[in-house]
Protein backbone atom coordinates (compact mmCIF):
# COMPACT_ATOMS: atom_id res chain seq x y z
CA UNK A 1 0.00 0.00 0.00
CA UNK A 2 2.79 2.41 0.98
CA UNK A 3 6.19 2.06 -0.62
CA UNK A 4 9.16 4.16 0.34
CA UNK A 5 12.39 3.62 -1.55
CA UNK A 6 15.71 5.35 -1.22
CA UNK A 7 14.22 8.37 0.51
CA UNK A 8 16.70 10.95 1.73
CA UNK A 9 16.33 14.32 3.43
CA UNK A 10 19.09 16.75 4.25
CA UNK A 11 18.88 19.85 6.40
CA UNK A 12 22.01 21.77 5.50
CA UNK A 13 24.87 19.49 6.50
CA UNK A 14 22.67 17.12 8.50
CA UNK A 15 21.22 14.07 6.77
CA UNK A 16 18.04 13.59 8.78
CA UNK A 17 16.81 10.65 6.70
CA UNK A 18 19.26 8.63 4.68
CA UNK A 19 18.17 6.37 1.82
CA UNK A 20 15.32 4.66 3.64
CA UNK A 21 13.39 1.76 2.12
CA UNK A 22 10.24 0.48 3.75
CA UNK A 23 6.72 -0.61 2.98
CA UNK A 24 3.35 -0.98 4.65
CA UNK A 25 0.86 -3.59 3.43
CA UNK A 26 -2.88 -3.23 3.60
CA UNK A 27 -4.36 -4.26 6.93
CA UNK A 28 -1.09 -4.13 8.85
CA UNK A 29 -0.05 -2.18 11.87
CA UNK A 30 3.57 -1.22 11.25
CA UNK A 31 5.66 0.77 13.68
CA UNK A 32 8.71 2.92 13.24
CA UNK A 33 10.89 3.30 16.31
CA UNK A 34 14.17 4.96 17.06
CA UNK A 35 15.78 7.38 19.46
CA UNK A 36 14.97 11.08 19.51
CA UNK A 37 16.31 12.85 16.48
CA UNK A 38 16.51 9.64 14.44
CA UNK A 39 14.48 11.19 11.64
CA UNK A 40 11.11 9.52 12.20
CA UNK A 41 8.99 12.67 12.07
CA UNK A 42 10.97 13.91 9.09
CA UNK A 43 10.23 10.68 7.24
CA UNK A 44 6.50 11.02 8.00
CA UNK A 45 6.55 14.61 6.85
CA UNK A 46 8.01 13.54 3.51
CA UNK A 47 5.57 10.67 3.07
CA UNK A 48 2.62 12.99 3.82
CA UNK A 49 3.85 15.70 1.45
CA UNK A 50 4.85 18.29 4.06
CA UNK A 51 8.51 18.07 3.10
CA UNK A 52 10.08 17.39 -0.29
CA UNK A 53 12.30 14.32 -0.58
CA UNK A 54 15.81 15.21 -1.69
CA UNK A 55 16.07 11.73 -3.20
CA UNK A 56 13.90 8.66 -3.50
CA UNK A 57 10.40 7.62 -4.38
CA UNK A 58 7.19 7.34 -2.39
CA UNK A 59 4.19 5.52 -3.81
CA UNK A 60 0.79 5.04 -2.26
CA UNK A 61 -1.53 2.47 -3.81
CA UNK A 62 0.88 2.25 -6.76
CA UNK A 63 0.58 5.99 -7.38
CA UNK A 64 3.73 8.09 -7.15
CA UNK A 65 3.07 10.85 -4.67
CA UNK A 66 6.39 12.68 -4.90
CA UNK A 67 5.70 16.37 -5.25
CA UNK A 68 2.03 16.10 -4.29
CA UNK A 69 0.55 18.60 -1.84
CA UNK A 70 -0.41 17.34 1.63
CA UNK A 71 -4.11 17.83 0.94
CA UNK A 72 -3.88 15.76 -2.23
CA UNK A 73 -2.21 12.92 -0.37
CA UNK A 74 -4.79 13.24 2.37
CA UNK A 75 -7.53 12.94 -0.23
CA UNK A 76 -5.91 9.77 -1.58
CA UNK A 77 -6.49 8.28 1.87
CA UNK A 78 -3.18 8.67 3.69
CA UNK A 79 -3.61 11.02 6.64
CA UNK A 80 -1.04 12.01 9.24
CA UNK A 81 -1.27 13.26 12.80
CA UNK A 82 1.24 15.58 14.41
CA UNK A 83 3.65 14.67 17.20
CA UNK A 84 3.35 18.23 18.47
CA UNK A 85 -0.43 18.37 18.49
CA UNK A 86 -1.93 20.97 16.17
CA UNK A 87 -5.50 21.50 17.35
CA UNK A 88 -7.76 24.18 15.91
CA UNK A 89 -7.44 25.87 19.27
CA UNK A 90 -10.34 28.29 19.00
CA UNK A 91 -12.82 25.56 18.09
CA UNK A 92 -14.60 22.89 20.10
CA UNK A 93 -13.75 19.22 19.93
CA UNK A 94 -16.79 18.63 17.74
CA UNK A 95 -15.86 21.41 15.35
CA UNK A 96 -12.31 20.10 15.16
CA UNK A 97 -13.44 16.62 14.21
CA UNK A 98 -16.03 17.99 11.79
CA UNK A 99 -13.23 19.60 9.76
CA UNK A 100 -11.91 16.10 9.16
CA UNK A 101 -15.38 14.77 8.40
CA UNK A 102 -15.93 17.49 5.80
CA UNK A 103 -13.27 15.72 3.76
CA UNK A 104 -15.97 13.45 2.36
CA UNK A 105 -19.14 15.51 2.53
CA UNK A 106 -20.21 19.10 2.16
CA UNK A 107 -23.35 18.50 4.23
CA UNK A 108 -22.82 19.84 7.73
CA UNK A 109 -25.39 17.48 9.25
CA UNK A 110 -23.65 14.46 7.77
CA UNK A 111 -20.30 15.84 8.97
CA UNK A 112 -21.68 16.38 12.45
CA UNK A 113 -23.03 12.83 12.68
CA UNK A 114 -19.75 11.43 11.40
CA UNK A 115 -17.82 13.53 13.93
CA UNK A 116 -19.99 12.33 16.77
CA UNK A 117 -19.51 8.73 15.73
CA UNK A 118 -15.74 9.16 15.54
CA UNK A 119 -15.73 10.90 18.92
CA UNK A 120 -17.42 7.84 20.34
CA UNK A 121 -14.82 5.55 18.78
CA UNK A 122 -11.92 7.47 20.34
CA UNK A 123 -13.70 8.07 23.64
CA UNK A 124 -14.27 11.81 23.36
CA UNK A 125 -18.04 11.80 23.39
CA UNK A 126 -18.24 13.73 26.65
CA UNK A 127 -15.77 16.35 25.42
CA UNK A 128 -17.61 17.35 22.24
CA UNK A 129 -18.49 20.88 23.32
CA UNK A 130 -15.19 21.43 25.12
CA UNK A 131 -12.83 23.99 23.59
CA UNK A 132 -9.80 22.28 22.07
CA UNK A 133 -7.46 24.66 23.88
CA UNK A 134 -8.75 23.35 27.20
CA UNK A 135 -7.99 19.68 26.49
CA UNK A 136 -5.38 17.69 28.44
CA UNK A 137 -2.38 16.17 26.66
CA UNK A 138 -4.28 12.90 26.36
CA UNK A 139 -7.29 14.76 25.02
CA UNK A 140 -5.22 16.52 22.40
CA UNK A 141 -3.63 13.27 21.27
CA UNK A 142 -7.05 11.72 20.90
CA UNK A 143 -8.26 14.75 19.02
CA UNK A 144 -5.40 14.38 16.53
CA UNK A 145 -6.45 10.78 16.04
CA UNK A 146 -10.15 11.62 15.83
CA UNK A 147 -9.75 14.36 13.23
CA UNK A 148 -7.62 12.14 11.03
CA UNK A 149 -10.00 9.22 11.45
CA UNK A 150 -12.97 11.38 10.51
CA UNK A 151 -11.54 11.75 6.98
CA UNK A 152 -12.10 8.00 6.49
CA UNK A 153 -8.45 7.27 5.72
CA UNK A 154 -7.09 4.06 4.23
CA UNK A 155 -3.75 4.53 5.95
CA UNK A 156 -3.24 6.45 9.19
CA UNK A 157 0.18 7.87 10.00
CA UNK A 158 0.32 8.30 13.77
CA UNK A 159 3.24 10.27 15.16
CA UNK A 160 3.77 9.44 18.84
CA UNK A 161 0.13 9.49 19.86
CA UNK A 162 1.11 7.87 23.16
CA UNK A 163 3.94 10.19 24.18
CA UNK A 164 3.21 11.99 27.42
CA UNK A 165 0.33 9.73 28.43
CA UNK A 166 0.09 7.73 31.65
CA UNK A 167 -0.16 3.92 31.52
CA UNK A 168 -3.96 3.87 31.80
CA UNK A 169 -4.30 6.40 29.00
CA UNK A 170 -1.87 4.39 26.89
CA UNK A 171 -3.90 1.22 27.38
CA UNK A 172 -7.01 3.10 26.34
CA UNK A 173 -5.49 4.51 23.19
CA UNK A 174 -3.96 1.13 22.28
CA UNK A 175 -7.44 -0.33 22.46
CA UNK A 176 -8.72 2.50 20.29
CA UNK A 177 -6.01 1.91 17.67
CA UNK A 178 -6.80 -1.81 17.63
CA UNK A 179 -10.47 -1.09 17.12
CA UNK A 180 -9.62 1.28 14.26
CA UNK A 181 -7.56 -1.43 12.59
CA UNK A 182 -10.43 -3.83 13.03
CA UNK A 183 -12.52 -1.55 10.82
CA UNK A 184 -10.04 -2.06 7.98
CA UNK A 185 -7.79 0.96 8.38
CA UNK A 186 -4.08 0.31 7.92
CA UNK A 187 -1.83 1.93 10.51
CA UNK A 188 1.75 3.14 10.39
CA UNK A 189 2.89 4.57 13.68
CA UNK A 190 5.91 6.20 15.16
CA UNK A 191 6.25 5.25 18.77
CA UNK A 192 8.55 5.49 21.68
CA UNK A 193 6.50 3.49 24.14
CA UNK A 194 7.90 -0.02 23.90
CA UNK A 195 5.02 -1.83 25.51
CA UNK A 196 2.63 -0.36 23.01
CA UNK A 197 4.82 -1.33 20.08
CA UNK A 198 5.04 -4.93 21.27
CA UNK A 199 1.36 -5.10 21.78
CA UNK A 200 0.28 -3.44 18.62
CA UNK A 201 2.52 -3.87 15.64
CA UNK A 202 2.80 -6.69 13.17
CA UNK A 203 6.15 -5.36 12.00
CA UNK A 204 8.64 -2.81 13.22
CA UNK A 205 11.31 -0.70 11.54
CA UNK A 206 14.13 0.80 13.56
CA UNK A 207 15.63 4.11 12.51
CA UNK A 208 18.87 5.46 13.93
CA UNK A 209 20.70 8.57 12.75
CA UNK A 210 18.49 8.67 9.68
CA UNK A 211 19.29 5.08 8.63
CA UNK A 212 17.19 1.96 8.94
CA UNK A 213 19.13 -0.46 11.09
CA UNK A 214 16.62 -3.26 11.53
CA UNK A 215 13.18 -4.47 10.60
CA UNK A 216 10.93 -7.43 11.30
CA UNK A 217 8.55 -8.58 13.97
CA UNK A 218 8.88 -6.66 17.23
CA UNK A 219 10.41 -9.58 19.05
CA UNK A 220 13.12 -10.27 16.43
CA UNK A 221 13.89 -6.57 16.26
CA UNK A 222 14.22 -6.42 20.02
CA UNK A 223 16.77 -9.25 19.89
CA UNK A 224 18.79 -7.67 17.10
CA UNK A 225 22.19 -6.84 18.60
CA UNK A 226 22.54 -3.77 16.41
CA UNK A 227 19.29 -2.41 17.74
CA UNK A 228 20.20 -3.19 21.30
CA UNK A 229 23.58 -1.60 20.78
CA UNK A 230 22.32 1.52 19.04
CA UNK A 231 19.11 2.21 20.75
CA UNK A 232 17.48 0.03 23.31
CA UNK A 233 20.16 -0.86 25.80
CA UNK A 234 20.23 -4.30 27.43
CA UNK A 235 17.61 -3.65 30.05
CA UNK A 236 15.02 -2.47 27.59
CA UNK A 237 15.66 -5.33 25.19
CA UNK A 238 15.19 -7.90 27.90
CA UNK A 239 12.11 -6.14 29.13
CA UNK A 240 10.64 -6.22 25.63
CA UNK A 241 11.35 -9.91 25.15
CA UNK A 242 10.02 -10.69 28.58
CA UNK A 243 6.76 -8.94 27.88
CA UNK A 244 6.19 -10.48 24.46
CA UNK B 1 -38.76 27.39 20.37
CA UNK B 2 -35.31 26.11 19.47
CA UNK B 3 -32.32 28.41 19.88
CA UNK B 4 -31.93 28.46 16.12
CA UNK B 5 -35.55 29.45 15.58
CA UNK B 6 -35.24 32.15 18.21
CA UNK B 7 -32.13 33.58 16.55
CA UNK B 8 -33.88 33.48 13.20
CA UNK B 9 -36.80 35.47 14.65
CA UNK B 10 -34.45 38.04 16.16
CA UNK B 11 -32.68 38.35 12.85
CA UNK B 12 -35.91 38.87 10.97
CA UNK B 13 -37.12 41.40 13.52
CA UNK B 14 -33.88 43.35 13.15
CA UNK B 15 -34.15 43.24 9.37
CA UNK B 16 -37.75 44.48 9.43
CA UNK B 17 -36.80 47.24 11.85
CA UNK B 18 -34.08 48.50 9.51
CA UNK B 19 -36.46 48.24 6.57
CA UNK B 20 -39.17 50.39 8.14
CA UNK B 21 -36.81 52.77 9.95
CA UNK B 22 -36.84 55.46 7.21
CA UNK B 23 -40.57 55.91 7.75
CA UNK B 24 -39.83 57.16 11.26
CA UNK B 25 -36.63 59.08 10.65
CA UNK B 26 -37.40 62.54 9.30
CA UNK B 27 -33.86 63.87 9.35
CA UNK B 28 -31.95 63.34 6.09
CA UNK B 29 -28.80 63.58 8.16
CA UNK B 30 -29.60 60.46 10.16
CA UNK B 31 -30.62 58.57 7.05
CA UNK B 32 -27.24 59.44 5.59
CA UNK B 33 -25.41 58.39 8.74
CA UNK B 34 -27.21 55.04 8.73
CA UNK B 35 -26.45 54.60 5.03
CA UNK B 36 -22.79 55.17 5.74
CA UNK B 37 -22.88 52.73 8.66
CA UNK B 38 -24.37 50.02 6.41
CA UNK B 39 -21.82 50.76 3.73
CA UNK B 40 -18.90 50.51 6.16
CA UNK B 41 -20.37 47.39 7.76
CA UNK B 42 -20.66 45.84 4.31
CA UNK B 43 -17.03 46.62 3.50
CA UNK B 44 -16.07 45.41 6.97
CA UNK B 45 -17.81 42.12 6.24
CA UNK B 46 -15.86 41.75 3.01
CA UNK B 47 -12.68 42.21 5.03
CA UNK B 48 -14.03 39.83 7.67
CA UNK B 49 -14.37 36.94 5.24
CA UNK B 50 -10.67 36.90 4.47
CA UNK B 51 -9.39 38.44 7.71
CA UNK B 52 -11.85 37.28 10.34
CA UNK B 53 -12.83 33.85 9.05
CA UNK B 54 -9.76 32.80 7.06
CA UNK B 55 -7.29 34.68 9.29
CA UNK B 56 -5.51 36.50 6.45
CA UNK B 57 -5.25 40.17 7.40
CA UNK B 58 -5.12 42.71 4.61
CA UNK B 59 -4.14 46.39 4.78
CA UNK B 60 -5.15 47.09 1.21
CA UNK B 61 -8.80 46.09 1.12
CA UNK B 62 -9.66 49.35 -0.60
CA UNK B 63 -8.14 48.09 -3.85
CA UNK B 64 -11.28 46.13 -4.72
CA UNK B 65 -13.53 49.05 -3.91
CA UNK B 66 -11.47 51.41 -6.05
CA UNK B 67 -11.20 49.00 -8.94
CA UNK B 68 -14.94 48.35 -8.91
CA UNK B 69 -15.65 52.06 -8.73
CA UNK B 70 -13.41 52.74 -11.72
CA UNK B 71 -14.79 49.78 -13.66
CA UNK B 72 -18.42 50.89 -13.59
CA UNK B 73 -17.61 54.62 -13.77
CA UNK B 74 -15.36 54.28 -16.82
CA UNK B 75 -17.92 52.05 -18.49
CA UNK B 76 -20.51 54.73 -17.84
CA UNK B 77 -18.56 57.84 -18.79
CA UNK B 78 -16.64 56.38 -21.72
CA UNK B 79 -19.01 53.79 -23.15
CA UNK B 80 -22.36 54.84 -21.75
CA UNK B 81 -22.92 51.46 -20.09
CA UNK B 82 -25.58 51.85 -17.38
CA UNK B 83 -24.31 51.25 -13.83
CA UNK B 84 -26.80 48.45 -13.24
CA UNK B 85 -24.70 46.48 -15.73
CA UNK B 86 -21.57 48.30 -14.59
CA UNK B 87 -21.96 46.94 -11.07
CA UNK B 88 -21.87 43.39 -12.42
CA UNK B 89 -18.65 44.18 -14.25
CA UNK B 90 -17.34 45.82 -11.04
CA UNK B 91 -18.10 42.63 -9.12
CA UNK B 92 -16.21 40.55 -11.65
CA UNK B 93 -13.34 43.06 -11.75
CA UNK B 94 -13.03 42.89 -7.96
CA UNK B 95 -13.10 39.10 -8.00
CA UNK B 96 -10.50 38.98 -10.77
CA UNK B 97 -8.22 41.35 -8.87
CA UNK B 98 -8.75 39.16 -5.80
CA UNK B 99 -7.71 36.14 -7.81
CA UNK B 100 -4.56 37.84 -9.09
CA UNK B 101 -3.49 39.14 -5.68
CA UNK B 102 -4.44 35.89 -3.94
CA UNK B 103 -2.72 33.67 -6.47
CA UNK B 104 0.48 35.70 -6.41
CA UNK B 105 0.78 36.08 -2.67
CA UNK B 106 -0.74 32.86 -1.30
CA UNK B 107 0.99 30.63 -3.81
CA UNK B 108 4.34 31.98 -2.73
CA UNK B 109 3.33 31.27 0.85
CA UNK B 110 2.93 34.84 2.08
CA UNK B 111 1.28 35.05 5.48
CA UNK B 112 0.72 37.38 8.39
CA UNK B 113 2.23 40.81 8.12
CA UNK B 114 3.90 39.97 4.80
CA UNK B 115 0.54 39.32 3.20
CA UNK B 116 -0.95 42.42 4.83
CA UNK B 117 1.85 44.57 3.46
CA UNK B 118 1.62 43.08 -0.02
CA UNK B 119 -2.07 44.05 -0.17
CA UNK B 120 -1.13 47.55 0.94
CA UNK B 121 1.49 47.67 -1.80
CA UNK B 122 -1.07 46.54 -4.39
CA UNK B 123 -3.50 49.25 -3.34
CA UNK B 124 -0.79 51.90 -3.51
CA UNK B 125 0.39 50.62 -6.86
CA UNK B 126 -3.14 50.87 -8.24
CA UNK B 127 -3.50 54.38 -6.87
CA UNK B 128 -0.32 55.47 -8.63
CA UNK B 129 -1.43 53.70 -11.81
CA UNK B 130 -4.87 55.31 -11.71
CA UNK B 131 -3.17 58.65 -11.34
CA UNK B 132 -0.90 58.21 -14.33
CA UNK B 133 -3.11 56.67 -17.01
CA UNK B 134 -5.57 58.56 -19.13
CA UNK B 135 -8.73 56.47 -19.11
CA UNK B 136 -9.24 56.96 -15.36
CA UNK B 137 -9.23 60.71 -15.78
CA UNK B 138 -5.87 60.74 -13.98
CA UNK B 139 -5.50 63.20 -11.16
CA UNK B 140 -8.44 65.26 -12.39
CA UNK B 141 -10.78 62.40 -11.67
CA UNK B 142 -14.08 61.30 -13.13
CA UNK B 143 -17.28 63.31 -12.81
CA UNK B 144 -20.49 61.34 -12.99
CA UNK B 145 -23.84 62.82 -13.95
CA UNK B 146 -26.71 62.80 -11.55
CA UNK B 147 -29.61 61.13 -13.33
CA UNK B 148 -31.81 59.30 -10.84
CA UNK B 149 -33.17 55.98 -11.99
CA UNK B 150 -32.72 52.33 -11.19
CA UNK B 151 -30.53 51.67 -14.21
CA UNK B 152 -28.17 54.38 -12.94
CA UNK B 153 -28.39 53.07 -9.37
CA UNK B 154 -29.16 56.63 -8.37
CA UNK B 155 -32.11 57.80 -6.33
CA UNK B 156 -34.02 60.99 -5.80
CA UNK B 157 -33.91 60.83 -2.04
CA UNK B 158 -31.33 59.71 0.52
CA UNK B 159 -33.82 56.97 1.40
CA UNK B 160 -33.16 55.34 -1.97
CA UNK B 161 -29.47 55.03 -1.21
CA UNK B 162 -30.38 53.88 2.30
CA UNK B 163 -32.21 50.90 0.82
CA UNK B 164 -29.40 50.22 -1.65
CA UNK B 165 -26.90 50.13 1.21
CA UNK B 166 -29.27 48.02 3.30
CA UNK B 167 -29.53 45.51 0.46
CA UNK B 168 -25.74 45.29 0.32
CA UNK B 169 -25.68 44.83 4.09
CA UNK B 170 -28.25 42.02 3.94
CA UNK B 171 -26.27 40.26 1.23
CA UNK B 172 -23.07 40.51 3.28
CA UNK B 173 -24.80 39.12 6.36
CA UNK B 174 -26.28 36.30 4.31
CA UNK B 175 -22.77 35.42 3.11
CA UNK B 176 -21.47 35.40 6.68
CA UNK B 177 -24.39 33.26 7.86
CA UNK B 178 -23.65 30.84 5.06
CA UNK B 179 -20.00 30.70 6.13
CA UNK B 180 -21.08 29.86 9.68
CA UNK B 181 -22.98 26.82 8.49
CA UNK B 182 -21.11 25.59 5.46
CA UNK B 183 -18.14 23.39 4.81
CA UNK B 184 -16.36 26.25 3.09
CA UNK B 185 -16.71 28.41 6.20
CA UNK B 186 -15.42 25.61 8.42
CA UNK B 187 -12.46 25.19 6.09
CA UNK B 188 -11.63 28.90 6.25
CA UNK B 189 -11.75 28.81 10.04
CA UNK B 190 -9.57 25.69 10.06
CA UNK B 191 -7.02 27.55 7.93
CA UNK B 192 -7.13 30.46 10.35
CA UNK B 193 -6.62 28.22 13.36
CA UNK B 194 -3.92 25.96 11.94
CA UNK B 195 -2.95 25.80 8.33
CA UNK B 196 -0.79 22.66 8.52
CA UNK B 197 -3.53 20.72 10.26
CA UNK B 198 -6.01 21.94 7.67
CA UNK B 199 -3.80 20.64 4.85
CA UNK B 200 -3.31 17.34 6.64
CA UNK B 201 -7.08 16.90 6.74
CA UNK B 202 -7.38 17.32 2.99
CA UNK B 203 -8.19 21.01 2.73
CA UNK B 204 -6.77 22.71 -0.35
CA UNK B 205 -5.70 25.73 1.67
CA UNK B 206 -4.41 27.67 -1.33
CA UNK B 207 -7.68 27.32 -3.19
CA UNK B 208 -9.80 28.19 -0.15
CA UNK B 209 -7.79 31.35 0.52
CA UNK B 210 -8.05 32.39 -3.11
CA UNK B 211 -11.83 31.84 -3.05
CA UNK B 212 -12.05 33.93 0.11
CA UNK B 213 -10.13 36.86 -1.35
CA UNK B 214 -12.23 36.60 -4.53
CA UNK B 215 -15.42 36.92 -2.50
CA UNK B 216 -13.89 39.88 -0.70
CA UNK B 217 -12.96 41.37 -4.07
CA UNK B 218 -16.40 40.84 -5.57
CA UNK B 219 -18.04 42.52 -2.59
CA UNK B 220 -15.59 45.42 -2.68
CA UNK B 221 -16.26 45.89 -6.38
CA UNK B 222 -19.99 46.35 -5.82
CA UNK B 223 -19.27 48.83 -3.02
CA UNK B 224 -17.22 50.88 -5.47
CA UNK B 225 -20.14 51.28 -7.84
CA UNK B 226 -22.42 52.21 -4.96
CA UNK B 227 -20.04 54.90 -3.81
CA UNK B 228 -19.43 56.38 -7.25
CA UNK B 229 -23.16 56.59 -8.03
CA UNK B 230 -23.85 58.21 -4.69
CA UNK B 231 -21.05 60.76 -4.54
CA UNK B 232 -20.68 61.28 -8.33
CA UNK B 233 -16.95 61.85 -8.21
CA UNK B 234 -13.94 59.57 -8.25
CA UNK B 235 -10.21 60.23 -8.19
CA UNK B 236 -7.23 58.05 -7.21
CA UNK B 237 -6.94 59.27 -3.58
CA UNK B 238 -10.62 58.48 -3.02
CA UNK B 239 -10.66 55.20 -4.94
CA UNK B 240 -7.57 53.83 -3.24
CA UNK B 241 -7.58 55.62 0.10
CA UNK B 242 -5.72 53.99 2.95
CA UNK B 243 -8.35 55.48 5.21
CA UNK B 244 -11.00 53.13 3.84
CA UNK B 245 -8.67 50.13 4.07
CA UNK B 246 -8.20 50.95 7.73
CA UNK B 247 -11.89 51.56 8.33
CA UNK B 248 -12.95 48.17 7.05
CA UNK B 249 -10.53 46.29 9.26
CA UNK B 250 -11.20 48.60 12.17
CA UNK B 251 -14.98 48.13 12.29
CA UNK B 252 -14.44 44.37 12.12
CA UNK B 253 -11.83 44.26 14.87
CA UNK B 254 -13.90 46.55 17.09
CA UNK B 255 -17.09 44.55 16.56
CA UNK B 256 -15.50 41.12 16.55
CA UNK B 257 -13.55 39.26 13.87
CA UNK B 258 -14.95 36.05 12.47
CA UNK B 259 -18.47 36.84 13.64
CA UNK B 260 -21.58 37.54 11.59
CA UNK B 261 -22.50 40.83 13.25
CA UNK B 262 -19.08 42.10 14.28
CA UNK B 263 -18.66 44.45 11.31
CA UNK B 264 -22.14 45.93 11.71
CA UNK B 265 -21.75 46.50 15.44
CA UNK B 266 -18.28 47.92 14.93
CA UNK B 267 -19.45 50.24 12.16
CA UNK B 268 -22.33 51.45 14.29
CA UNK B 269 -20.19 52.15 17.35
CA UNK B 270 -17.40 53.82 15.40
CA UNK B 271 -19.69 56.09 13.42
CA UNK B 272 -21.68 57.11 16.46
CA UNK B 273 -18.54 57.82 18.48
CA UNK B 274 -17.18 59.69 15.52
CA UNK B 275 -20.27 61.86 15.11
CA UNK B 276 -20.30 62.67 18.81
CA UNK B 277 -16.60 63.54 18.79
CA UNK B 278 -17.16 65.77 15.78
CA UNK B 279 -19.86 67.57 17.67
CA UNK B 280 -17.32 68.78 20.20
CA UNK B 281 -14.16 69.29 18.19
CA UNK B 282 -14.42 69.66 14.46
CA UNK B 283 -10.94 69.31 13.02
CA UNK B 284 -9.96 67.42 9.89
CA UNK B 285 -8.43 64.04 10.63
CA UNK B 286 -10.31 63.78 13.90
CA UNK B 287 -11.85 60.47 12.91
CA UNK B 288 -8.39 58.94 12.53
CA UNK B 289 -7.47 60.03 16.03
CA UNK B 290 -10.71 58.65 17.41
CA UNK B 291 -10.23 55.40 15.50
CA UNK B 292 -6.69 55.04 16.73
CA UNK B 293 -7.79 55.55 20.29
CA UNK B 294 -10.62 53.03 20.05
CA UNK B 295 -8.38 50.50 18.34
CA UNK B 296 -5.82 50.69 21.12
CA UNK B 297 -8.49 50.16 23.75
CA UNK B 298 -10.12 47.27 21.94
CA UNK B 299 -6.90 45.44 21.14
CA UNK B 300 -5.61 45.88 24.69
CA UNK B 301 -8.76 44.95 26.55
CA UNK B 302 -11.15 43.22 24.16
CA UNK B 303 -9.18 41.08 21.72
CA UNK B 304 -12.42 39.46 20.57
CA UNK B 305 -14.17 42.76 20.04
CA UNK B 306 -17.47 43.92 21.45
CA UNK B 307 -19.23 40.71 20.50
CA UNK B 308 -16.53 38.74 22.30
CA UNK B 309 -17.22 40.79 25.41
CA UNK B 310 -20.94 39.98 25.32
CA UNK B 311 -20.29 36.31 24.68
CA UNK B 312 -17.97 36.20 27.70
CA UNK B 313 -20.61 37.87 29.86
CA UNK B 314 -23.14 35.34 28.67
CA UNK B 315 -20.81 32.46 29.51
CA UNK B 316 -20.18 33.92 32.95
CA UNK B 317 -23.87 34.17 33.71
CA UNK B 318 -24.32 30.61 32.42
CA UNK B 319 -21.55 29.44 34.70
CA UNK B 320 -22.86 31.26 37.74
CA UNK B 321 -26.34 29.89 37.08
CA UNK B 322 -24.83 26.42 36.96
CA UNK B 323 -22.96 27.03 40.22
CA UNK B 324 -26.17 28.18 41.81
CA UNK B 325 -27.95 25.08 40.56
CA UNK B 326 -25.23 22.89 42.01
CA UNK B 327 -25.29 24.61 45.39
CA UNK B 328 -29.09 24.37 45.41
CA UNK B 329 -28.85 20.65 44.83
CA UNK B 330 -26.20 20.47 47.53
CA UNK B 331 -28.61 22.16 49.94
CA UNK B 332 -31.31 19.72 48.95
CA UNK B 333 -29.09 16.79 49.77
CA UNK B 334 -28.05 18.20 53.11
N1 LIG C 1 12.97 21.71 9.63
C1 LIG C 1 14.17 21.26 10.07
N2 LIG C 1 15.29 21.97 9.86
C2 LIG C 1 16.49 21.54 10.29
N3 LIG C 1 16.68 20.39 10.97
C3 LIG C 1 15.61 19.63 11.23
C4 LIG C 1 14.29 20.03 10.80
N4 LIG C 1 13.41 19.07 11.20
C5 LIG C 1 14.14 18.15 11.84
N5 LIG C 1 15.45 18.46 11.87
C6 LIG C 1 16.53 17.65 12.43
O1 LIG C 1 16.47 16.38 11.82
C7 LIG C 1 16.71 15.36 12.75
C8 LIG C 1 15.54 14.39 12.79
O2 LIG C 1 14.45 15.00 13.45
P1 LIG C 1 13.06 14.29 13.62
O3 LIG C 1 12.64 13.76 12.29
O4 LIG C 1 12.14 15.21 14.29
O5 LIG C 1 13.41 13.09 14.58
P2 LIG C 1 12.47 12.13 15.43
O6 LIG C 1 11.06 12.38 15.03
O7 LIG C 1 12.96 10.76 15.10
O8 LIG C 1 12.71 12.46 16.87
C9 LIG C 1 16.98 16.05 14.09
O9 LIG C 1 18.37 16.17 14.27
C10 LIG C 1 16.35 17.40 13.92
O10 LIG C 1 17.00 18.36 14.69
MG1 LIG D 1 9.45 12.94 16.14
Amino acid sequence: MLNVSGVTKRFGGLTAVSSVDLNVQEGEIVSLIGPNGAGKTTLFAMVAGFLKCDEGQVTFDQVSINGMKPHQISKLGMVRTFQITQPFAGLTTLENIMVGAYSNTSDSEVAREKAEKVAETVGMKSLLSQGADGLTVAGRKRLELARALATDPKLLLLDEVMAGLNPTEIDEIVAVIKSIRATGVTIFLIEHVMKAVMNLSDRTYVLNDGKLIASGTPSTVAEDPQVIEAYLGHGAAEAMVAKS
Amino acid sequence: MSALGKNMMLLLAGAVLLMVAPAFIVSKFYIDVLTLIFFTAYLGQSWNILGGYAGQFSFGGVMFFGTGAYASSILLTTFGVPPIIGIVVAIFAGALLGFIVGFMSFRSGLKGSYFALITLAFAELLRVLANSVEFTGGGVGLFLKYAPGLSNLQFETPTGFYYFALLLLFISIAIALWLERSRFGAQLVAIRENEDAAEALGINTLRCKIYAIMIMGAMGGAAGTFYAQKYLYLDPPIAYSIHLSVEMLLVTIVGGMGTVFGPLIGAFVLHVVNEIARHFIDTPGLSLIVYGFILIIIISYLPNGLIGMFKKKLKQTDASALDKLKSDQGDGNA
